[in-house]
């Protein structure tokens, strides 16, 4: 089964990311800030990862640039799933190496949209 | 909810100007469609409005078919077809057309997004330009499509990001697509059941996601009168719950590939090369 993490420090938002990756068929896993995220990246590399941009300890750009620097660090799909909806934030991250991009509000529609974009289903 | 006599000179009177069919299943639908329009046009009940129908108000009648119509569409709308687009027509236009500029219809565009996603393609694709013509029955998804402004929401849905950054600016909450796509497509209100000599033969034709509300004797009427604005070599393609098989001879599909059809003649040519 493939496998993705949820990063978001909103626990209801997490939840709600949870119900919508396992209905695509995905393991979900979840953290709290980039740090935590980027640790358990470090045991075990998913092969999605829904990123939120706004956290506290590590920012979610933060943990994108940390991570395609480790080794196989280039292999999750990540798609920032965030409020923060300007252009300019959109091509920041994709210049960071972010796949996709999602404005919040989501729905599972917009995430299964996304997924498939990327090829993930 | 309308009397039998009533929802009948409904049915027939939609169908007549739009091809909609309206089964007796589907009062709910009317009443959920027409009870706005009955609201802004100031009347107290759809069956009043429907009333004002049947003293031969033509104008209401054409307001009633077009609230009665689904609209809903999104970018890039089942990829495949899309995907042929690039693959298989647009090479074959490249090396028929010798430099004209391809001529395509969105028969049925609704709010444009099915014309912008091809403007993208076409934008992405070195050496084939096109002259987009996008019609639709229904003025307001055509206002919306002219100025090109969409909801977060309608972005998200079946755009990729890198096309969103390329191809659009933001206002706000909004979207613009951007004014070279916005050059590249001209919308025409236009009614799949009048005459289509105005809009001359074709090289490719989207009509999808339409005729799967009309009836079987309305549907192979209009591919018939689709299949004479292809050119030779053209290219229609349908919804994917749409087909022309048992519809129309002028027609066939194009084996393996899913949508696609085109002239009996054509096919000849491809299964000989
Ligand atoms: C479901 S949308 C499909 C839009 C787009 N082709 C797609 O596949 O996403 C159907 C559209 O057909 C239009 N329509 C319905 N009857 C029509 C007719 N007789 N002539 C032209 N357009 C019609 C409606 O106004 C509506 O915008």
């Amino acid at each position: 089964m493939k496998t993705c993490l949820v990063v978001d420090d909103s626990r209801v938002i997490r939840k709600v990311a949870r119900k919508i990756v396992e209905s695509l068929g995905f393991a979900c896993e979840e953290a709290g800030d980039g740090q935590e995220a980027l640790d358990q990246c470090r045991k075990h590399m998913p092969d999605a990862i829904l990123l939120d941009w706004n956290m506290p300890v590590m920012n979610g750009l933060e943990f994108l640039v940390a991570l395609r620097a480790e080794e196989n660090g280039k292999k999750p799909v990540v798609i920032f799933c965030t409020t923060e909806n300007d252009m300019s934030n959109i091509t920041q991250a994709l210049r960071a190496g972010a796949d996709e991009y999602v404005m919040k509000p989501f729905d599972g529609e917009i995430i299964e949209s996304k997924f498939a974009e990327v090829g993930l289903v | 909810m309308l009397t039998e006599s009533k929802f009948r000179f409904l049915s027939e009177d939609v169908k007549k100007r739009s091809g909609l069919m309206l089964g007796p299943e589907k009062g709910y639908l009317v009443e959920s469609r027409l009870s706005p329009l009955a609201r802004t046009e100031g009347f107290a009940s759809v069956e009043a409005l429907v009333d004002q129908m049947m003293r031969g108000d033509a104008a209401l009648s054409a307001r009633a078919a077009e609230a009665l119509a689904t609209h809903e569409t999104f970018f890039f709308r089942d990829r495949t077809p899309f995907d042929v687009f690039a693959e298989t027509i647009a090479p074959v236009l490249k090396t028929v057309l010798h430099g004209r500029k391809a001529k395509i219809w969105c028969a049925a565009c609704s709010s444009g997004q099915e014309p912008y996603s091809l403007a993208m393609l076409l934008e992405e694709m070195p050496g084939l330009d096109a002259d987009i013509v996008a019609t639709d029955l229904c003025n307001s998804v055509l206002e919306k499509a002219r100025a090109g402004l969409y909801s977060q929401f309608e972005v998200q849905r079946g755009l990729a990001i890198q096309r969103l950054v390329k191809h659009f600016e933001q206002t706000g909450d909004t979207w613009r697509i951007s004014p070279r796509l916005r050059q590249m497509v001209r919308f025409e209100v236009g009614n799949l059941l009048e005459d289509f000599g105005k809009y001359g033969k074709q090289d490719v034709i989207f009509c999808r996601n339409v005729l799967i509300y009309f009836d079987i004797e309305a549907k192979a009427k209009i591919l018939d009168r689709l299949a004479n604005q292809l050119q030779p070599h053209g290219y229609l393609i349908l919804g994917a719950a749409e087909t022309v098989v048992g519809l129309t001879e002028a027609l066939k599909p194009v084996p393996g590939q899913r949508g696609l059809y085109a002239r009996p003649e054509a096919l000849e040519k491809i299964k000989a090369a």
